[in-house]
């Protein structure tokens, strides 16, 4: 509407004795570029549809609660149940949350309040670099590093806590927790700046009041910086969980891709993930498995954008309660965190 | 009035000991960081050779592995191609939003689809690639290009938010001066508004490539991979990420001592990318 009467306006110019511009090409640019945005909207749909009318076959065979729910997932004998993956998402996931959001949270609380201002720039860019290296070279470090050097820490863990629940036995070299212990280290660079993008938002008012009453560095982090950051740190957390279940090279490498459930944190597993980059180069001859096989990437498709959906709930809620919904502040520090 | 009390030594112990948790969190976040690094360049650098980037892996399993010449060309041309795709898409999305979406219910739509977009994992795109260029059977098995599309389609969101960022930035006095001026709004557009916002343009595009440079996943199903170097992009092609995966997984020394070497490449490529998007958006904000 607006933009019409702005176009009537342009047209009355022609009394100062000026052709008016013609207005062809600029119609031309607001349908290209409109239309490449529908364009987005169109490939989102497409992709949704595609991947449902190809995962179809393996859908049909084994019954949607029946694909995500059995437990069996055996290529030889072409039986196909998603279970043992979805747990093993969401097992290395846990693992990755639990270790990777206090680390990201804490590094996050030094970087605003404690760091002397010298540091601070230098310290965030590396924490940033974490976010440049690959996937791939994270899973090859994994596997030489990570794996032969955790595995006699890991065998005493195992030992020493046999009494916890899902803690014990014989430590295999690729398992559930060095798979999660990946994701921590590649979440805590997106957690971390989003939480300190977040925490740099509170007022310096509420924490010069806290420090006014008398209140030690770390009271008034704790009575005004963490209270007032909140939503915004889960609303990290969530995106750090989401692409923690849709990793997928690096916990390729370092899981063990072993399609049962493993009793003990420290037992060989399979993700969601895993399984389609592992599988799908051998499964073009079997109809049935590769439909097995795009029914899991749907699965984990569903799963992100279920998880990403919570995240923005916070996210965008933390940002109502603050500026009523009308700056952007907490958008925009996603948008470099991304 | 109470008198003013000092802290007690209690909540002073606690203070410290939090700082000091902090500190710690902070130092624990950067071990990784630093044994990475440590790492590719004493295993990497070992690697490296003239020989090294100027042959072709030979896909031999005894005697020489080869080199990664073929990787290197074949990931400097899908990320070119993913770049060319993206870059102008995304950028024309952005400016769509900025200039006449704005707060628009479509244009909102819009926005929200680009998140959805940044939160798909990066194989699932790979798999919709491959179901829709591969599997429909008329375009033909792998080729470079459909990797190209599928990196595309990861990079597209990336730039189109930190775009629109950027151009929301422009000030709006330019704009009005512009448009009171009679210039068209095609012409605001293209002769004002995109070469203020340049400098950001040019860092969000950047790290988009970087980051895409180094995802392997996308490339698995599309893009496949060979030994030989090929300039075809209608081709199959090799690319680092792809080199390494296949090498890390072999039980031979001197394979596993090119993934390092490809690896090390890999990495310099994005940080030299992504140092530089660094500079020019820390450069041109001392400027304005």
């Amino acid at each position: 509407m607006g933009t019409d009467t702005v176009k009537r306006e342009r047209g009355a110019r022609l009394a100062f004795g000026r052709a008016a511009p013609s207005r062809v090409p600029d119609r031309l640019l607001k349908w290209v570029l409109t239309g490449l945005a529908g364009l987005i909207l169109a490939i989102i749909a497409f992709f949704f549809v595609r991947l449902y009318v190809e995962a179809n076959p393996a859908l049909t065979k084994f019954g949607h609660f029946g694909f995500i729910f059995d437990n069996e997932w055996n290529v030889s004998a072409s039986r196909f149940g998603a279970w043992p993956l979805i747990v093993g998402t969401l097992i290395t996931s846990a693992v990755a949350l639990i270790i990777g959001i206090p680390v990201a949270v804490a590094t996050a609380v030094f970087l605003t309040e404690l760091c002397p201002r010298r540091l601070r720039e230098t310290l965030s860019t590396l924490v940033e670099l974490l976010a440049a290296v690959p996937s791939v070279v994270y899973g090859l470090w994994g596997i030489f590093f990570l794996i032969p050097k955790l595995r006699p820490a890991e065998q005493w863990f195992s030992d020493t806590f046999a009494f916890l629940p899902f803690v014990g036995g014989k430590v295999a070299g690729p398992n559930y927790f060095i798979g999660g212990l990946i994701l921590a280290i590649m979440i805590i660079p997106i957690v971390s700046s989003i939480s300190r993008e977040v925490m740099a938002t509170v007022p310096s008012e509420n924490k010069e009041a806290a420090l006014a009453l008398g209140a030690t560095r770390w009271e008034m982090i704790r009575i005004s910086v963490l209270p007032y950051s909140r939503p915004g740190i889960v609303g990290a957390a969530m995106l750090g969980l989401g692409r923690a279940i849709g990793e997928t090279i690096a916990v390729t490498l370092v899981i063990g891709n072993s399609p049962n459930i493993g009793n003990a944190l420290f037992d060989q597993g399979y993700t969601l993930a895993a399984v389609v980059a592992n599988e799908f180069g051998e499964a073009a001859s079997d109809p049935v498995h590769r439909a097995a096989l795009i029914a899991a990437g749907l699965v984990l498709f569903l799963l992100t954008l279920l998880v990403n959906l919570i995240a923005r709930f916070y996210v965008v809620r933390a940002e109502r309660r603050r500026f009523g919904g009308g700056e952007r502040v907490l958008e925009e520090a996603l948008d470099k965190a991304i | 009035m109470s008198e003013l009390q000092p802290i007690s030594a209690r909540r002073r112990r606690t203070d410290v000991a939090m700082r000091g948790l902090m500190a710690a969190g902070t130092l624990l976040a950067l071990v990784p960081l630093g044994l990475i690094l440590f790492y590719l360049i004493r295993r990497g650098l070992g690697a490296w050779s003239w020989h090294f980037f100027t042959t072709d892996p030979t896909g031999r399993f005894i005697g020489d592995p080869g080199g990664i010449k073929s990787a290197l060309i074949g990931t400097i041309l899908i990320v070119a191609l993913a770049a060319l795709i993206a870059i102008p898409m995304g950028i024309g999305v952005a400016v769509y939003l900025v200039e006449y979406g704005k707060q628009s219910k479509f244009a909102n739509i819009v926005r929200y689809f680009v998140d959805v977009m940044t939160g798909v994992p990066s194989i699932v795109f790979g798999l919709f690639i491959y179901i829709v260029l591969i599997l429909s059977g008329s375009l033909g098995g792998f080729a470079a290009w459909k990797g190209s599309v599928a990196l595309a389609l990861l990079m597209l969101p990336v730039v189109t938010r930190s775009a629109e960022v950027v151009l929301n930035l422009v000030p709006n006095g330019l704009k009005e001066a512009g448009l009171a001026l009679g210039s068209p709004r095609w012409r605001l557009i293209l002769r004002v508004i995109l070469p203020t916002a340049a400098p950001g343009l040019v860092t969000g595009s950047l790290l988009a490539v970087a980051r895409a440079a180094g995802e392997t996943a996308p490339l698995l199903f599309t893009a496949f991979a060979i030994n030989a170097t090929t300039f075809n992009l209608g081709d199959q092609m090799n690319s680092l990420p792809i080199q390494i995966f296949n090498d890390v997984r072999q039980a031979q020394d001197r394979i596993v001592e090119r993934a390092w070497g490809a690896a090390l490449a890999l990495v310099v490529l994005i940080l030299v990318m992504t140092l530089t998007a660094r500079l020019i958006s820390r450069r041109s904000r001392t400027q304005t």
